[in-house]
């Protein structure tokens, strides 16, 4: 008659109790580990000091002026890009089509340089690509958003088809314009007139990318938190049947949120392509459109955490190539390493969400004093 | 009929890697777990085949290899490496509940990464005088065909002009589809995918068929990079000559509508579609279009996707957790 009863050592509960500070600290930790582990491995691979390895990591971000003004440009085009996801994953939409969003704003603006050159002034080039750009940004994001709202079609799965798609668009029209007739690649557009380059700002041309991603990152802070829109936004996020029971007509959310984070991506685009690189590549995105959804998803959101969340990640990844340069090892360097903190931090949340709690004795035989 | 009898060999061994692919993913996905990592796994699982053999091959030089060793290695490896991603992720969604997209695009971060790291700095980090990894002697014994494949003509060249890893895939492919439709073990898994608070209460570790058909799945789908680089590439590893086939991969998951038996004659479609391009005339002036036709795999999928939307079949669905993680206290 005696059934064995396995009773687990200990179970999990979901907790709330954290103070703010607590919360960041157990982050800080995680990326202190995950930094400690990161310079083992360096010191393994290449044979140097750990210490001197974040002498190198910093002097490949900071080392010069110029360095510097990289890495700030670098971290506003993956902030931007990180916010515009933001919208849609407050409303857990998840948007992985980041990249094909950003692809096509610059196609766009690559187009209005390309065709226009000799026919319109630059300005009003300029103006064509602020235009063109989040629009077609805005159409990318549109097509996943209107078949998830009318169909419920699965999203994540949508958005990276799209990615895809948009790639292949942009090497179709790599083809077309491609400068000498057969290289495959488009080289500096407009190189000699500068039509339709973005102008720059205070002197300097890393600033006006910067400039844009304070802009939005302020401007995404008050919409969603402080608008009738955002609060819409939040309500579906938390819960679709909600929304609808006190009257949001969700498929419009959907729709009208990611008309705005696809066309904040085409303006990713159109600054990598108008004002950063000056052409357009299959690759010109670099896979921020994924790196996007973790620097806000570890930002939990908030668009001004993003800045750190997303410097992280630019800190290490211009440190790590530096590394990989001086020690001639591969450029993929950095994206282990970037692999490893963010394992770090996405395995840190459990700790922030759940308590671990030894199971207490339920019937205790002996009766003995506990 | 020549071009034909071409295309078909071509169109497969480009299958192959997304059929292991897609059988892996399945696998995963049908415990409700949707691994995004698969891209970076299947570069986990060849590059760790790859510097298997390449120490194997350094070491006891070309003329001392053993076919067995020489199989068994990279496989091993292979298997290794993508079994460790599998823990990975699967202790970071069902032990730790993090998110699954994210954990799955930090793991494709990762992989890659990783694949690209070491394929670019293996000749340095060993020390070896080696001007590239071209594992051609490994790339043999994998490649090698029946010895009558060559003797059959017409039939031999479409059915048996393979590796066996080839046939491995197919046969994983078949096994992995009975075992969801006809066993007890697969009805569990399905349930657990379904709804994780039903087989929880019937009695079904939810946690134990979590970790193991997601690590399955991952082992399945680094097969396939170890076929693309041993098999079809000839056993040269060349940084990102990979591409998006996992993600082409994922997308295949839901051509099949989760089924791994339509896997197979799904994914060399998707092979041939890939390479369709090759073979559509388009005359020097017009090499654009070529790019036109490589988007159509993509454009298929999406449309299936949206259709299966449309139709909302019950049995077209994906499962119904997918994606979410349990957490038994939750309600």
């Amino acid at each position: 008659m005696k059934t064995k009863v396995r009773e687990p050592k200990f179970h999990l509960v979901k907790r709330d109790d954290l103070s703010r500070y607590q919360r960041v600290l157990i982050r800080l930790l995680s990326i202190v580990l995950a930094l400690i582990l990161c310079a083992t491995i360096t010191a393994i691979t290449t044979g140097i000091n750990p210490f001197e390895v974040f002498g190198s990591i910093v002097s490949g971000a900071f080392g010069t002026a110029r360095k510097t003004w990289i890495t700030l440009q670098d971290l506003s085009v993956l902030l931007l890009i990180a916010l515009a996801l933001t919208p849609a994953f407050t409303m857990k939409f998840w948007n992985i089509g980041g990249e094909g969003q950003v692809l096509v704003g610059g196609l766009a603006t690559a187009a209005c340089m390309i065709c226009f050159e000799q026919k319109l002034p630059s300005a009003v080039i300029i103006l064509l690509s602020v235009i063109a750009a989040p629009l077609a940004g805005a159409l990318w994001g549109f097509i996943p958003a209107i078949c998830k709202a009318k169909w419920n079609t699965n999203e994540t799965l949508m958005t990276l088809m799209m990615n895809y798609i948009a790639t292949q668009l942009v090497s179709y029209f790599i083809i077309i314009w491609e400068v000498p007739k057969g290289s495959g690649k488009i080289g500096i557009i407009n190189q000699n007139s500068h039509a339709g380059w973005m102008p720059q700002v205070f002197g300097s041309k890393y600033m006006l990318c910067i400039l844009v991603a304070l802009i939005t990152m302020v401007f995404l802070y008050f919409y969603i938190g402080y608008s009738k829109h955002g609060y819409e936004i939040q309500v579906v996020g938390e819960s679709e049947n909600t929304a609808r029971y006190v009257g949001i007509k969700v498929g419009k959310v959907i729709v009208r949120t990611m008309l705005l984070s696809g066309a904040l991506c085409g303006i990713a685009g159109m600054l990598l392509v108008g004002s950063i690189n000056h052409t357009i590549t299959t690759t010109i995105a670099g896979g921020q459109g994924f790196t996007g959804v973790l620097v806000a998803w570890m930002a939990k959101f908030n668009p001004f955490t993003m800045v750190l969340s997303a410097f992280l990640i630019v800190f290490m990844d211009r440190g790590a190539g530096e590394i990989a340069t001086q020690f001639g090892l591969n450029q993929s360097y950095a994206d282990i390493l970037t692999g490893i903190i963010l394992f770090f931090i996405i395995g840190c949340e459990f700790f922030i969400n759940y308590r671990i709690k030894r199971a207490e004795k339920h019937e205790n035989k002996e009766g003995s004093s506990c | 009929m020549l071009g034909f009898l071409s295309f078909i060999p071509r169109a497969v061994g480009q299958g192959i890697p997304l059929l292991f692919g897609c059988t892996g993913e399945i696998v995963t996905e049908k415990s409700g777990n949707l691994n995004l990592g698969i891209p970076g796994v299947m570069y986990v699982g060849a590059i760790s085949g790859v510097i298997g053999s390449f120490f194997y091959e350094n070491k006891v030089g070309e003329n001392g290899m053993n076919g067995f060793l020489a199989i068994m290695i990279p496989l091993f490896c292979s298997l290794l490496g993508s079994f460790l991603m599998g823990l990975l992720y699967s202790f970071l969604t069902v032990t730790l509940r993090a998110n699954q997209n994210v954990t799955g695009l930090a793991m494709t971060t990762f992989g890659v990464g990783f694949g690209n790291f070491f394929g670019g700095s293996l000749i340095k980090l060993s020390n070896l005088d080696v001007p590239t990894i071209a594992l051609s002697k490994t790339s043999a014994y994998f490649s090698a065909t029946l010895p009558i494949a060559d003797k059959t003509g017409w039939f031999g060249k479409l059915f048996l002009s393979y590796g066996f890893l080839a046939y491995l895939g197919i046969i994983s492919a078949l096994v992995v589809a009975y075992i969801l439709k006809k066993t007890r073990v697969g009805l569990h898994l399905r349930a657990v995918g379904e709804s994780p608070t039903t087989a929880d209460a019937a009695g079904i570790d939810v946690t134990k068929y979590k970790y193991v058909s997601t690590i399955a799945g991952c082992m399945i789908a680094g097969l396939g990079g170890l076929y693309y680089v041993m098999d079809y590439a000839s056993g040269i590893w060349s940084n990102d000559a990979f591409g998006d086939r996992g993600w082409l991969a994922i997308a295949l998951v839901i051509f099949t509508i989760w089924k791994a038996d339509i896997g197979i004659l799904a994914s060399v479609l998707f092979g041939g579609l890939y390479i369709l391009y090759l073979y559509i005339p388009t005359g020097m002036a017009h090499m654009e279009l070529k790019e036109l036709y490589k988007m159509i795999p993509y454009v298929v999928t999406l449309i299936v996707l949206i259709i299966t939307s449309m139709r909302n079949r019950r049995e077209d669905q994906p499962p119904a957790s997918l994606g979410l993680n349990y957490f038994r206290e939750d309600r």
